[in-house]
C-alpha cells in the first residue's frame, strides 16, 4: 500500500509539473489547466494524508486506502476526459460554422468583385 | 422557382469539370454550384473552367459540413430547390429534370434518386449492397414507410427543407442521418428511379475498414435523432 501510495503522489507532482509547463509555453490555455491541476492536488493530499485516506476509503466501503485513491482518481480523470469531450465537440461545430461562414463570405465577396468589374466595363 | 444544382466535391480533379459540363447540357441556364471541401489537386480550377461557380472551404469539413456549406449559401441566396449531384460522375446529370419534377408535383420536401425503384443495383458494391439492406431494415419502423435507396446522395430538397438543412445537418456520413432528421420535422420524401454509373476517376472514401466505423456511426446519429422524435406524419 505504501508503495502504491508513493508511486501516486510522485505521478501527481509530476502530471502537475507537466501541466504547469505547459501552461507556461502556452500549449495549454490556463483555464483548461484547472481540473488538471486540481486533480493532481487531491491526488497528492490524499496520498500523503493518511487519516483523510482512511476516512474516505471507509465512506466508499473499501478495506485499503490505495485502493479508494485509485477509484477516486479514475473518477476524476473520467469526469475531466468527459468536460474536455464537451469542449471539444464544441470547438469543432465552432471551426464548421466559422469555416462555412468564412467560404460564404468570400463567395459573396467574389460575386460582388466581378460585378463591379462587370458594371465597370 | 429558381433552381441550383450543388456538386459536393473533395479531390475531383478527374470528374468533376465532366459532371459541370453534363448538368449545363442538361439544364441549361440553371446555376451549378460546386462546392470544394478544401481539395488538394485542381478540383476548383477544373469546376470552374467548366463553367461552374465554386464555393471554396478553408479547411476540410467531410462530406455532411461540405453539402450543408451549399445548403447554407442556397438558403441565403434565395434559392427554393437544389438538387444534389456528387462530383464523382457516379450520378447521372440526365435524371434531375425528373428529380425536380418529383419535388414540384409532389410538393414534398425531399426527393431521393433511387438506384433501386426499378430493381436496378448494378454498379453498387457488396459492402454497400449489404449496407443499404441493413439500413432500409431499421429505417423501415423509424420513417413509417420504405426507402428503397437510404444511401443514395442523389437527392433534391425545396426551401422548407434547405432551411431545416442550412441549420441542422448530419457531418459526417449525412444521407441515413438526414431522412431521420427530415421524419423528426414531420417532412416527406419521394424516391424516385435514377441511373447510377461507376465512379470516373479516384476512390470511394467508403473502404471495407471504415465500412464498420460507417455502421456504427450511422446508427449513433439515428438512435441520438430517434430520441429527439417529434411524431410520424400521418
Amino acid at each position: 500500500m505504501d508503495r502504491l501510495l508513493t508511486i501516486l503522489a510522485w505521478f501527481s507532482v509530476l502530471l502537475g509539473v507537466l501541466v504547469l509547463t505547459s501552461v507556461r509555453r502556452a500549449h495549454i490555455r490556463v483555464e483548461y489547466s484547472v481540473s488538471w491541476l486540481g486533480a493532481a492536488a487531491a491526488l497528492l493530499v490524499l496520498s500523503q494524508n493518511r487519516t483523510l485516506l482512511e476516512r474516505m476509503a471507509v465512506s466508499l466501503g473499501l478495506a485499503d486506502g490505495a485502493v479508494a485513491l485509485l477509484t477516486l482518481a479514475g473518477g476524476v480523470f473520467l469526469v475531466v476526459l468527459y468536460r474536455f469531450s464537451l469542449i471539444i465537440s464544441r470547438l469543432k461545430d465552432s471551426n464548421i460554422a466559422l469555416v462555412q461562414r468564412l467560404a460564404i463570405l468570400e463567395f459573396r465577396l467574389e460575386s460582388i468583385d466581378e460585378e463591379a468589374q462587370a458594371a465597370g466595363n | 422557382m429558381k433552381l441550383l444544382i450543388l456538386i459536393p466535391a473533395f479531390n475531383e480533379e478527374g470528374a468533376v469539370g465532366g459532371v459541370v459540363q453534363e448538368v449545363h447540357a442538361v439544364m441549361p441556364g440553371v446555376p451549378v454550384l460546386v462546392v470544394d471541401d478544401c481539395s488538394g489537386d485542381a478540383t476548383i480550377q477544373n469546376a470552374r473552367n467548366a463553367g461552374a461557380r465554386v464555393l471554396g472551404l478553408p479547411a476540410h469539413l467531410g462530406l455532411g459540413g461540405c453539402v450543408q456549406a451549399g445548403y447554407r449559401l442556397a438558403f441565403e441566396l434565395g434559392y427554393d430547390n437544389v438538387i444534389r449531384v456528387d462530383g464523382d460522375g457516379q450520378h447521372d446529370p440526365r435524371d434531375i429534370p425528373k428529380i425536380l419534377e418529383a419535388l414540384e408535383r409532389h410538393n414534398c420536401e425531399m426527393v431521393i434518386g433511387s438506384r433501386f425503384v426499378n430493381g436496378g443495383s448494378e454498379h453498387t458494391g457488396i459492402l454497400r449492397a449489404a449496407g443499404i439492406v441493413f439500413f432500409r431494415a431499421i429505417l423501415r419502423p423509424i420513417l413509417g414507410r420504405p426507402v428503397r435507396d437510404p444511401t443514395s446522395g442523389f437527392v433534391g430538397v425545396n426551401r422548407t427543407a434547405l432551411a431545416v438543412f442550412s441549420r441542422t445537418f448530419p457531418l459526417e456520413y449525412p444521407e441515413i442521418e438526414a431522412l431521420v432528421v427530415l421524419q423528426r420535422k414531420k417532412f416527406r420524401f419521394v424516391e424516385v428511379p435514377c441511373r447510377m454509373r461507376p465512379r470516373r476517376t479516384g476512390r470511394s472514401t467508403i473502404t471495407a475498414v471504415k465500412s464498420l466505423y460507417y455502421i456504427v456511426h450511422v446508427m449513433l446519429g439515428v438512435f441520438v435523432n430517434v430520441l429527439k422524435f417529434e411524431g410520424r406524419r400521418k
